[in-house]
């Protein structure tokens, strides 16, 4: 039988394993963040974009219709929503039907604002959708401290509406700091009881973290038992965010490397593109979609990403043995605390990033921009925008 | 290109007890929280 | 049902592969798993599956050398288990 050369493709250089192949760049990301609006009727005191009032550059329907129509041809498979919040965008429903429609598959975070009985029942009957709502204690006070007064109640009825629905196994995801690493458990009890999954993801300095961070980060002895609790349950998700824990013992699942700029990258509502949600500072941005060649040209031809797919420096961490497990760490962690990009992680496992931070100059850290933030951190609820609407 | 060099460069690519299919979870990304 | 490479088999409709320097990267809508196929001639396999009447003949359509048939035939086992393909 004759071998079908017109179906085999282009042969690359040797390279062999399996990270090394797409260190050298895909041809779209494997899934992205598209944070829709900066409009959030919270204020968490961590949050990554200071989000909390609408720019009023958003990306218009027709522009993000634009973007999934990228994407769409780009194959990426699957988007990220979030924000802000992003059920606070009248047009929030329609560009989901719009993107499963154009074979985009979807998750959207959610502080639960909007999940009423009614959304439930929608989201139900719509295929190719997860949903991911945020919660950050496990009982009201651990919750409410970070995400504001009432947050944690809103989250849980928001839950109870998708599983009195029939929605499925929607995501309930967690970021671990010093005061809610001890509720694991409780967590892992929620999602069971709810028919979720529990998603736990790594604290980062960015956004708003930046200035809660040393308080809120984990303990090197807190981040052990996360680890030992991770590893014992491996159908807890991560997001791929310990990666820098590796040094303790076998890689959790996932990855196990950076994936920002290589495998994802992130939108923002002004449709801004930045290496990864962790990072939105004018160093890490790559330009603007509603430049020519939209995304598209950006995601394949930028500088910065293409920079950020070359191989990293070990740098400092070259004489280190973890060095290929932990791979230096989180590139968002350490801009943002100040420390070198080519040296340790701030959480190094070996405490050469405690060790580092003691050398750094406080007010010479980078600052990621004043951003969204709403002068008053008293979380706005549903009650509050309903009437807004109304007047 | 000849069979032959096909054959050579098919086993540079992969290393020779790798397996050809390797399964990840699409949560096991870093950069989407 | 397990895999038999005399069976014909397809790409599962809703299955996305999307090539990429080192093979592909497939995608599994209903299933939400991700693999990563990693030799273009495994690519050029699984895309000639539905135009012959067993797996073997896709192999050999695509070229795999006798040396290889076994890997070949183990990757596709693994896809018929994760429903990237299946037999029809």
């Amino acid at each position: 039988m004759p071998v079908d050369q017109a179906v085999l493709a282009e042969h690359p250089g040797p390279d062999s394993t399996l990270t090394g192949r797409f260190k050298r760049g895909l041809t779209a990301p494997i899934c992205l963040t598209w944070e829709l609006t900066y409009a959030c009727n919270l204020q968490c005191v961590h949050c990554l974009s200071s989000s909390g009032r609408r720019d009023p550059r958003e990306l218009s329907t027709a522009e993000c219709q634009a973007v999934i129509d990228e994407l769409e041809r780009m194959q990426v498979f699957y988007v990220n929503i979030g924000g802000g919040e992003p059920t606070l965008r009248p047009d929030f429903w329609d560009l989901l039907d719009y993107s499963v429609a154009h074979h985009v598959g979807v998750k959207f975070s959610t502080n639960g604002v909007r999940l009423d009985r009614r959304a439930a029942r929608r989201l139900a009957g719509t295929d190719y959708v997860d949903v991911q709502i945020s919660l950050d204690g496990a009982t009201a006070d651990v919750n409410d401290a970070v995400r504001g007064t009432g947050s944690f109640a809103m989250a849980r009825r928001a839950m109870q509406a998708l599983t009195e629905a029939g929605f499925g196994e929607f995501k309930i995801s967690i970021v671990v700091t010093r005061h809610n690493v001890s509720q694991l458990d409780e967590f892992k009890q929620i999602a069971d009881a709810c028919g979720a999954r529990l998603r736990v993801t790594r604290l980062r300095p960015s956004g708003r973290g930046a200035d809660s961070w040393a308080e809120l980060h984990p303990t090197a002895a807190q981040q052990r038992l996360l680890y030992d609790w991770l590893s014992a349950r491996p159908d807890v998700l991560t997001g791929d965010s310990f990666f820098h824990l590796s040094a303790l013992g076998a890689p959790l699942p996932g990855l196990n490397l950076c994936g920002a700029g290589r495998v994802v990258c992130l939108i923002d509502p002004v449709g801004d593109v930045y290496a990864c949600p962790f990072v939105l500072h004018e160093q890490f941005r790559a330009g603007n979609v509603r430049e020519p060649g939209g995304f598209t040209r950006l995601w394949r031809e930028s500088a910065l990403l293409l920079r950020l797919r070359e191989p990293a420096a070990a740098g400092a961490c070259a004489s280190c043995g973890q060095f290929d497990a932990c791979q230096g760490g989180c590139m968002a962690a350490k801009f943002f605390t100040g420390l070198p990009l080519d040296g340790p992680d701030p959480e190094c496992v070996l405490g050469h990033g405690e060790r580092a931070l003691a050398q750094v100059c406080l007010p010479d850290r980078p600052r990621a921009a004043p951003g969204h933030s709403r002068s008053s951190r008293e979380p706005v609820f549903l009650g509050q925008i309903a009437a807004r609407a109304a007047t | 290109m000849t069979q032959d060099t096909l054959d050579a460069e098919e086993e540079n690519l992969v290393e020779a007890d790798e397996l050809l299919v390797e399964e990840v979870s699409i949560d096991g990304m870093c950069g989407v929280y | 049902m397990a895999f038999d490479l005399q069976r014909a088999y397809r790409l599962n409709p809703a299955v996305a592969v999307r090539p990429e320097p080192f093979g592909a990267l497939v995608y599994h809508f209903g299933n939400r798993r991700l693999s990563f196929l990693k030799s273009p001639r495994l690519v050029a396999v699984v895309r000639l599956l539905d135009r012959h009447d067993s797996a073997a003949d896709a192999l050999d359509a695509a070229g795999v050398p006798a040396g290889q048939r076994a890997r070949y035939a183990a990757a596709l086992a693994e896809l018929a288990g994760s429903e990237v393909i299946d037999a029809r």
